[in-house]
């Protein structure tokens, strides 16, 4: 299980009240997509739920568990930019998680449990589609090859939450609509909540199971400052999109995509 | 075509780049020239016959006092003391620098003391160094140290401070304590740019070892520069600086090389 409880935030910086009054309930296995203008504080939502930003006021709860006040293993993040490690290849990227798990004060694994990591990644390095990429270093790969790694780096740690901070927002039409169908599919195979931030209206309705608009309601000059933004809209995607269903209406729209397609 | 546009053709790049070292010797050949055509006995600037004969003293036959052959017995004590007050550096900026660019406690307590360290002028301690340490190996290895550590800190702290906030925040998803993050994303990051840091502090370690070597020393490159100016001595002097210019161009080459070949990840980052 993995469902988020978020209770009355609010998130001021200095006078600045960025967001007001936020609550809302996320359902396990559900794929939030987080829609509204530039600086309406979606990013900031999001790391808050990442630990990387703490509320000013209210709670935010895992499992009714509250987050922890820094970034953890049971929550993975991919951003637009500067998710991969520049300077290890692409086994090396998805290797690090399960190698600092593993070994508390090397950081490295070695002998037979270094070879039951490496399988274990390259069977995900395989799902993600870079099987022939595996000793490249990032800064070799395009930026849709690059997204696909964070993925595939992040999900070795089999989160609870999957957070996405425009994740495909760099990427051009054509790769985009390749990595949704992966990411369609990554959602569907794995037990984990995903909330992703995008500008793309398009991409929030073909991926989500709900889509939820930040929006300041009061935005003229002088309630800048003092009125912050808060959910204006959240929107059911009906019919409705299940994790692991395919779609009774139409299959072809969301149904786990079968592999290698 | 514009002239920012213009290319040269690898030729052409190979013969600018020589020119002007070209130039410079002719100029000196011309002056040398002129200067013995006035007086043979001219001791400013001799002849290239008197380097070789010079050259052939100090590098290739023993020393009639000591029976070493006085140009390696100067670049070994050199570059001994060169290296170990350059690793010495390393190793405390290494562990210095990660502190600051990692820990923001540890940037509170020292980064401010640092940058106030980092604006001693290391000379004006080489007095103390002697008093301290003696005229010995010890208070030479320390003025380098001492002359390149801060600026080596504060390089080093800059680059971890300046990766990017979104890998550790994302070494920290992946389940990485501070120790690990240090070890398996900091450090691999920062140490390309300690080779590069260590090429371009090459030049003031040398100067603070020659410093130190033509105040008190009984071998060295300095002290034998410095020894030899007494008798006006340019054919010994031109050669030694020339060599020396050679040693640190030679060091500042292999170091881009190695960073390169340790870390081919870091010229891949450059080109994109």
């Amino acid at each position: 299980m993995s469902g988020i409880t978020v209770e009355k935030i609010w998130k001021e910086y200095g006078d600045q009240i960025v967001l007001e009054d936020i609550s809302i309930e996320i359902e396990d296995r559900a794929f939030v997509a987080l829609v509204g203008p530039s600086g309406c504080g979606k990013t900031t939502f999001l790391r808050m739920l990442l630990g990387q930003e703490q509320a000013t006021r209210g709670t935010i709860l895992l499992d009714g568990v509250p987050l922890p006040k820094e970034p953890g293993p049971d929550r993975g993040v991919v951003f637009q930019r500067y998710s991969v490690f520049p300077h290890l290849t692409v086994l090396g990227n998805v290797l690090i998680g399960k190698e600092m798990m593993a070994a508390r004060y090397s950081g490295r694994l070695f002998g037979a449990a270094r070879k039951a990591a490496i399988e274990e990644a390259e069977a995900l390095i395989a799902e993600v589609g870079l099987s022939h990429a595996l000793d490249k270093y990032p800064a070799q790969l395009s930026g849709g090859m690059q997204q696909r790694l964070a993925l595939a780096q992040a999900l070795i740690m089999k989160p609870k939450v999957l957070l996405l901070d425009e994740p495909f927002g760099a990427l051009d039409p054509g790769i985009r609509a390749e990595i949704h169908t992966l990411m369609k599919r990554l959602w569907h195979e794995n037990p984990m909540t995903v909330v992703m931030v995008t500008h793309d209206m398009r991409e929030a309705f073909t991926l989500a199971t709900r889509v939820v608009a930040f929006e300041r309601l009061r935005d003229r000059p002088e309630e800048k400052l003092r009125y912050g933004a808060t959910i204006s809209r959240d929107i059911p995607i009906w019919p409705p999109r299940r994790a692991g269903e395919p779609s009774l209406i139409r299959p072809d729209r969301d149904g786990p995509v079968q592999k290698g397609q | 075509m514009r002239w920012i546009n213009t290319r040269p053709s690898s030729g052409m790049r190979l013969t600018l780049a020589v020119a002007p070292f070209l130039i410079v010797l002719a100029a000196y050949v011309a002056g040398s020239a002129a200067r013995l055509a006035d007086n043979a006995n001219d001791k400013l600037l001799p002849g290239l016959s008197s380097f070789v004969d010079a050259i052939n003293r100090m590098a290739v036959v023993p020393d009639g006092r000591s029976g070493q052959i006085l140009l390696w017995t100067d670049t070994a004590a050199s570059l001994t003391r060169l290296f170990s007050g350059i690793g010495i550096a390393v190793a405390i900026a290494l562990v210095v620098g990660m502190l600051i660019g990692m820990l923001p406690t540890m940037r509170a307590l020292l980064a401010p003391f640092v940058a106030a360290i980092s604006m001693v002028p290391p000379l004006a301690l080489l007095p103390i160094l002697f008093i301290v340490m003696g005229l010995g190996e010890a208070s030479k290895i320390a003025l380098i140290a001492i002359g390149v550590t801060p600026i080596m800190i504060r390089d080093l702290a800059l680059k971890a401070i300046e990766l990017p906030r979104e890998q550790i925040i994302k070494a920290e998803t992946l389940g990485g304590s501070s120790w690990q993050i240090a070890l398996r994303v900091v450090l691999p990051q920062i140490l390309p740019r300690l080779f590069t840091c260590v090429r371009l502090q090459i030049g003031p370690a040398w100067l603070f070892l020659i410093a130190a070597e033509a105040i008190s020393s009984e071998a060295g490159l300095g002290y034998r520069i410095f020894l030899v100016r007494r008798y006006l001595a340019m054919d010994v002097i031109f050669p030694y600086v020339l060599w020396i210019t050679l040693l640190a161009v030679g060091t500042d080459y292999i170091l881009n090389r190695l960073r390169i070949a340790i870390f081919p990840w870091s010229e891949l980052e450059k080109n994109t």
